[in-house]
């Protein structure tokens, strides 16, 4: 062994605690005396701490390795786990509840709004036009038809029935479109019970109007016609009355503008408080003075006293709408009043040829 | 969102004593009690399980330092210190991943540990030094070098491991693997 070797092995039994008292006392003499063996030691002892501190974290990681081995780390993980925030909990917690909720709300919104007919105006505001058959009574008519023919005219009361006026001497007469809508055929009944056949000359659905011609050859043209045709509107509060037939005689009823807009803001009609029932609709609507106003077109159910009709003004556009010279007959509206300041009564009986029951097939 | 984690929590002086003491039970006690909070901190702040076991041993390693060092002085709860190292390690690697850290979430209060930390910082650098030199000694010298000064062993002991004919041959090999260690470690 060289020296430097038993210099090394002597720091280490220092190091180690392995040398005797004096051999320690020899070592620490020549310490303090040789600065070159001095600075030696330091050098040893520094790499023998670094050596022994890595060696202890080693150890210590070593021994830290074993302990994680013993620790679950994945049910600690499930009880420190970043929790959901709270709108996710909630969510969570709540979303049976909340899509019962939503069903049911949905239900109660879209069935309320069902129910009152929001959905389709018709429901909430029928057309006046009557129903006239039922099974028996087509049943009836048709087993009379098969035992004993007809003299004269349908026998068949007709699908559908509304009112209608003349709106010239000549045969022209006008109803609603509604209650000629989708007809076979049309026939109309004085209140005398002469019967007509006519045909659809001019509709306007947006209007609800139809211009009916009586083409019946039986027909024989009428008296000049006492009432005109109102041009202007209607002031509210005005009294008005119609005449109809809601069933097989013609009837009487009287009534007031109530509003000078139609339902839900409808600006072709009136709104008229009077009592209309099916079979009104197409009826003449007119003032004390006997000016038609208005067409009587419908009423709205669940609500008391409100009827609606098409304004005049409207009808007179409809009338100049259709094409002249497309007509057999001229028509030229009656521009003399007859009625003004008469009874009612004697309105009425004044107005009585010129209504027609309107039967469509 | 605070969640407390409650186990029996050992006394710190305990702990402290049984650092000193190179206690194992004390070790494992320590890991365990302390371990979940460190995993709670890194969960919850983009991280995983691996990455809270590094941080809570490093923690731990900082500990273990700052206790044998003889200067330990308990200020703080030894869980607050420990929190506040493995909060820095973490946010420290989080930036070195460029990870956004803006707001880190935290479970407990932390007190400033920077003295700490560059302590633990220069012996981390010498540790992988070490480490690396040690690689580069390559075999035997490795072993015997590891026998002698971190098992303790005698000359005797590893001159019979290795075959060494007498102690005197086993000491020359130790005197030229630490002779080059040296060079290892001093000049990297």
């Amino acid at each position: 062994m060289n020296k430097d070797t038993e210099i090394t092995n002597l720091i280490d039994a220092y190091l180690r605690g392995e040398l005797s008292p004096a051999e320690l006392a020899d070592f620490q003499q020549k310490r303090s005396t040789d600065p070159a063996f001095d600075l030696n030691v330091v050098e040893h002892e520094n790499l023998v701490s670094h050596l022994t501190e890595y060696g202890e974290r080693v150890r210590l990681t070593a021994e830290m390795n074993t302990i994680h081995q013993e620790i679950d780390v994945d049910s600690l993980k499930r009880e420190v786990k970043p929790d959901l925030p709270v709108i996710h909990k909630l969510w969570n917690k709540y979303r049976v509840s909340t899509a019962i909720a939503a069903t049911v709300a949905m239900i109660a919104v879209f069935g309320t709004l069902f129910s009152t007919g929001y959905f389709t105006e018709k429901i909430s505001d029928s057309y006046l036009r009557r129903k006239l058959s039922s099974i028996e009574r087509s049943q009836n008519a048709l087993n009379k038809k098969l035992t004993d023919k007809p003299a004269r005219g349908p026998v068949n009361p007709g699908q559908f029935g509304g009112t209608g006026f003349a709106i010239t001497s000549n045969g022209y007469v006008v109803t609603n479109y509604h209650v000629v809508k989708d007809a076979d055929s049309i026939y109309v009944q004085n209140s005398a019970g002469e019967s007509y056949k006519a045909k659809q000359i001019y509709i306007d659905p947006s209007y609800d109007l139809a211009v009916l011609q009586i083409v019946d050859t039986a027909f024989k043209d009428l008296a000049s016609l006492p009432y005109t045709f109102k041009r202007s509107a209607s002031n509210v509060a005005e009294g008005v009355y119609t005449v109809g037939f809601p069933k097989d005689d013609l009837v009487y009823n009287e009534g007031y503008v109530s509003s000078k807009n139609g339902y839900a803001g409808d600006t072709v009609a009136y709104q008229v408080s009077i009592a209309v029932n099916p079979g009104n609709s197409g009826g003449p609507l007119l003032d004390n003075r006997g000016n038609v106003v208005g067409i009587i077109n419908r009423k709205q159910t669940l609500v008391d006293g409100v009827a609606f009709a098409v304004k005049s003004s409207y009808l007179l556009k409809a009338i100049e709408a259709i094409p002249q010279d497309s007509l057999i007959d001229k028509l030229v509206l009656n521009k003399r009043n007859q009625m003004a300041g008469l009874k009612p009564s004697e309105q009425f009986k004044k107005l009585e040829p010129y209504i027609f029951m309107v039967k469509v097939y | 969102m605070r969640k407390e984690i409650k186990s029996s929590v050992p006394a710190d002086n305990e702990i402290i004593l049984g650092i000193l003491n190179d206690s194992k039970d004390i070790l494992n006690r320590l890991y365990k009690t302390y371990f979940p909070m460190v995993l709670q901190l890194v969960l919850n702040n983009n991280g995983n399980e691996d990455d809270a076991k590094d941080i809570f041993q490093e923690s731990v390693i900082v500990l273990y330092n700052k206790v044998k060092s003889g200067n330990f002085e308990l200020n703080s709860k030894l869980k607050t210190f420990l929190y506040s190292v493995c909060r820095r390690l973490w946010l420290k690697r989080l930036n070195a991943q460029s990870r956004n850290v803006r707001n880190i979430e935290d479970f407990s209060e932390i007190i400033p540990i920077e003295d700490d930390l560059e302590k633990h910082e220069e012996k981390d650098r010498q540790f992988t030094m070490m480490e690396h030199a040690l690689k580069q000694l390559g075999e035997p010298c490795k072993t015997i070098i590891e026998d002698y000064y971190l098992q303790n062993r005698s000359m005797q002991e590893i001159s019979e491991k290795f075959g060494y004919t007498n102690a005197d041959n086993a000491k020359t090999q130790k005197y030229k693997c630490l002779q080059r260690l040296k060079k290892l470690f001093f000049q990297s």
